[in-house]
């Protein structure tokens, strides 16, 4: 059963975690994903769900009290937004060496300093090597779907591995939407119960788990991560499959908009995807043959999907919103100018740095990218690799 | 062994086996390094730190497990609460255990000496 | 209370083979803690140190027992998360053992970086037990001062150099601050005293809630004394006053160990390398400061315990 609802991103995403109902929950609240912690608490006071809350006292006791719950064999937890994401940065590691499958939405917000409370991607882009899956949602809805999906794909035999789940501060999180969520019994079957193989409260099995791993055999152990990440690729797919038969929606890597007879791309994380799907409509209808690709997974980077979704634009622009400070542009602009390299095929991609700190990315300012890669189509020049939009410059 | 198989996902996951070897491949070594063996340590031998040895004297001992319980490394084994003998495997040679004795019933002697003595009686044999 | 021959009996958990220094208090300590311990089912949560990087040298652990560690400063956070876990997989009848929850951390992990992770597992009211290892010193990374390193002691961040003699500032008092978090259990213990520690480790593992103990852990190494002296050592430092052994149960503050006479601090210190500066002609006064701390520091101590605040005779 589905019923339409209207909810903030924060209520969705809280709705999701009372659904799957998880043994036990540890965080602590930060702007903009305090609501997740609050609404949450009260269905544990209400006795809505059978979670132990931790309310633990930082970011990096939350991160390490859900390792501590999930290697004891629990289904575990968090939550968390910037400055907290990245007081949690050395436990986030660890979650995902350990092969813990913690699932953790990161409602984005800009990292200080100077200190600020709203929407970029500079807290999870920080995380990007840290070997978790990121997923990204573009509105409540896809926050809500991914939740549930996330619990599959962390748990998965194949997988093992910390799944964070962003979505945009205040933009996804605290504007109301209206979203179709499922009923507890269609989400609990889905997300089955967990069954640990290895945890530490199985009394016949005693177990040694964050051992030291030296030279001899450390590189291993990372080896075996990437491998869980490929796999990843594959249950990640087929966990949007089936997700599609209990809500209708399917997911994949990456959401494709408009991209098969596309000659100019835009390619955009979270709810900036929206936007840009509206201005490529805007100009599809005067003619200019505009696409927008969305990757919905960041880590395990979707690069076949991507190829083969740009192979034949001629034109590409990565919006980031978080800088990386190399003086070469933002994070996922190299990630993409990497995959399309082997195509060999002149592909010109450029850079847009947009949104740091909360800026809005205003409709035209995605008209102007668009009307700019259209010149470079044209032109087949590129003036200025990397550019800022909405910047007062 | 089995090979390693791309298609076989959950075997590059690593996996839960009991005796991790050197020669192992990283597919073929647990997941996670984790440790499903728990205490194998023993399997690992530390006696070789030692350059003196505990030596004990039955005829002084008044079995007050001392020895046993100051022991950092578990190398005094008792048995039915009693002293019953060193484990010379782990034991690092400390001396702790002769310190604490209250009655002298342990001797630190160099290892070399024990050497020598082992030669005597190989030669006697 | 039991004696060694029946404690002999209960099963070995932190066995021979892990690489912790010839002669290292962390060894004893631990057997002595997981021996009190007994049959029970027991979860270790281990903090980054000495302890935990010689005992699990992948592949091999020397915990016949279910072991974590996690970072170097989270041991608190950690293991209250392992025992949410436990209570919440009993509740839902996933589970059906019992167990019992113990971290290990050193100085460093507990009284510096971990104390934040600890506060908030003690507050939180977790069944569990947090030993420190106390060595007075971040010994795994060589030896360099933390808030544990009494006042003197030459560290690598704290020499002794040509104008400062050592760390000059006081040790802090952690075993208080536990006290202070209103906890069922707290103690200080040292392992001089097997019947103390074991007694302690007992009450520890019992209460329910939350139990924090201090056991004084020498390093052979960063203490530079001779390594079989171990037992005489941390002896010293209780005749001396320097490391009472006392307990706070529900609040209420009890003195375990009162020495008969006064042995004056140089006794502890002599033996020393660490505070070997210190006899130095000259530095006379410096040991006298030490003496004045360590002795107010005992005369607040009968006090909170409810003694008559007197030193021992001389
Ligand atoms: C966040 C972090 N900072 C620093 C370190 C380096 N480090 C590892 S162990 C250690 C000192 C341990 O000292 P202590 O807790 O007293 O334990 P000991 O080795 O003395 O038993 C340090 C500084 C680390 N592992 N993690
Ligand atoms: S010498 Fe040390 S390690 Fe060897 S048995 Fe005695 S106390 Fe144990
Ligand atoms: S300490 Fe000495 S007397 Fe006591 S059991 Fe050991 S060897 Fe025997
Ligand atoms: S350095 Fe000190 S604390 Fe560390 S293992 Fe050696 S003796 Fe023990
Ligand atoms: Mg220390």
């Amino acid at each position: 059963m589905k019923t339409k609802v209207a909810l903030t991103g924060n209520e969705a995403v809280a709705q999701a975690m009372k659904q799957i109902n998880p043994d036990v929950v540890a965080a602590y609240p930060i702007t903009p994903q305090t609501e997740i912690v609050q609404i949450f608490s009260s269905f544990v006071a209400n006795g809505e769900v059978d979670t132990e809350f931790i309310a633990v006292e930082s970011e990096h006791s939350a991160m390490s009290a859900a390792i501590g719950a999930a290697a004891g064999g629990a289904r575990a937890m968090t939550a968390t937004s910037s400055q907290g994401l990245a007081l949690m940065f050395e436990v986030v590691y660890i979650a995902a060496s350990m092969r813990l499958p913690i699932v953790f939405p990161v409602v984005n917000r800009a990292l200080s300093g100077p200190i600020n409370i709203h929407c970029d991607h500079s807290d999870a882009m920080g995380l990007r090597d840290s070997g978790v899956i990121q997923l990204f949602s573009e509105n409540a809805q896809e926050a809500y779907d991914n939740m549930i999906q996330a619990v599959r794909i962390a748990e998965h035999p194949d997988v093992r591995l910390p799944v964070m789940v962003n979505m945009d501060g205040f933009i996804t999180s605290h504007a109301m939407d209206v979203l179709e969520v499922l009923d507890d019994e269609t989400v609990r079957n889905f997300v089955g119960t967990y069954v640990p193989e290895d945890y530490l409260l199985d009394a016949k099995n005693p177990i040694s788990m964050g051992n030291f791993d030296m030279y001899d055999f450390y590189f291993e152990h990372k080896r075996q991560q990437v491998e869980a990440m490929k796999a990843a690729r594959e249950i990640i797919k087929e966990v949007g499959k089936e997700f599609a038969k209990i809500s209708g929606r399917e997911y994949g890597l990456i959401e494709a908009y408009k991209l098969d007879d596309a000659d100019v791309a835009v390619v955009v994380l979270n709810s900036a995807a929206g936007t840009a799907k509206g201005v490529a409509d805007e100009l599809r209808a005067k003619g200019i043959r505009a696409g927008v690709l969305k990757p919905r997974v960041y880590r395990p980077f979707p690069q076949d999907e991507i190829r083969e979704a740009l192979k034949g634009v001629k034109a590409v622009a990565v919006m980031d919103r978080a800088e990386t400070f190399s003086t070469c542009g933002g994070p996922m602009f190299a990630d993409i100018r990497n995959t399309l390299y082997d195509l060999k095929n002149d592909i010109k991609v450029v850079n847009y740095i947009y949104g740091l700190g909360g800026r809005d990315l205003r409709l035209e300012h995605v008209e102007q990218v668009f009307e700019d890669l259209e010149n470079i189509r044209k032109t087949g020049r590129v003036d200025e690799t990397v550019k800022y939009l909405g910047l007062r410059d | 062994m089995t090979p390693y198989n791309p298609f076989n996902r959950n075997f590059g996951s690593g996996t839960r086996t009991k005796a991790v070897r050197p020669d192992m491949k990283w597919h073929e070594m647990t997941r996670a390094g984790n440790i499903y063996e728990p205490g194998n340590a023993n399997t690992y031998e530390t006696g070789d730190w030692r350059s003196i040895r505990p030596v004990w004297n039955k005829e002084r001992c008044i079995n007050c497990l001392l020895c046993w319980r100051y022991c950092p490394d578990a190398s005094v084994i008792a048995k039915e609460g009693k002293f019953e003998t060193f484990d010379y495997k782990h034991c690092k040679g400390c001396g702790i255990c002769a310190k604490v004795c209250p009655v002298n019933a342990i001797d630190m002697v160099p290892e070399e000496e024990i050497e020598k003595v082992k030669e005597a009686n190989k030669d006697e044999n | 209370m039991a004696t060694l021959k029946e404690l002999s009996r209960v099963e070995e958990r932190f066995v021979g083979g892990h690489r912790l220094c010839a002669g290292c208090g962390h060894g004893i300590a631990v057997r002595m803690i997981l021996n009190a311990a007994e049959n029970s089912n027991v979860v270790v949560g281990c903090a980054t140190g000495c302890l935990e990087v010689a005992s699990t040298i992948y592949p091999y652990t020397a915990w016949r027992c279910s072991f974590i560690h996690n970072a170097f400063e989270n041991a608190g956070a950690t293991i209250s998360g392992v025992e949410a876990a436990y209570r919440a997989l009993k509740k839902k009848g996933k589970i059906n053992e019992d167990f019992k929850f113990i971290a290990f951390g050193g100085d460093g992990g507990t009284y510096d970086i971990g104390l934040q992770s600890l506060s908030g597992a003690m507050e939180r009211g977790h069944n569990i037990v947090y030993v420190c290892l106390d060595n007075e010193a971040y010994m795994n990374t060589g030896i360099q001062r933390s808030s544990a390193t009494p006042t003197g002691a030459d560290t690598t961040t704290s020499p002794a150099g040509k104008v400062i003699p050592g760390k000059q500032q006081p040790r802090k008092d952690l075993t208080a601050i536990m006290a202070a978090h209103n906890i069922p259990y707290a103690a200080q213990t040292a392992i001089s005293n097997w019947q103390d520690v074991h007694k302690k480790a007992k009450k520890a593992l019992e209460v329910e809630g939350p139990a924090f103990i201090n056991v004084l852990s020498p390093c052979p190494r960063g203490w530079r004394y001779n390594t079989p002296d171990i037992v005489e050592i941390t002896k010293l430092a209780v005749e001396t006053r320097f490391w009472p052994l006392f307990e706070v149960e529900n609040g209420k503050w009890k003195l375990n160990y009162k020495p008969k006479k006064y042995v004056p601090i140089e006794e502890f210190l002599k033996p020393q390398g660490r505070f070997r500066h210190l006899f130095k002609p000259g530095n006379e006064h410096l040991i006298k400061a030490i003496q004045e701390e360590v002795d107010n520091r005992w005369l607040a101590l009968l006090e909170r315990c409810g003694e008559t605040p007197e030193l021992p005779p001389r």
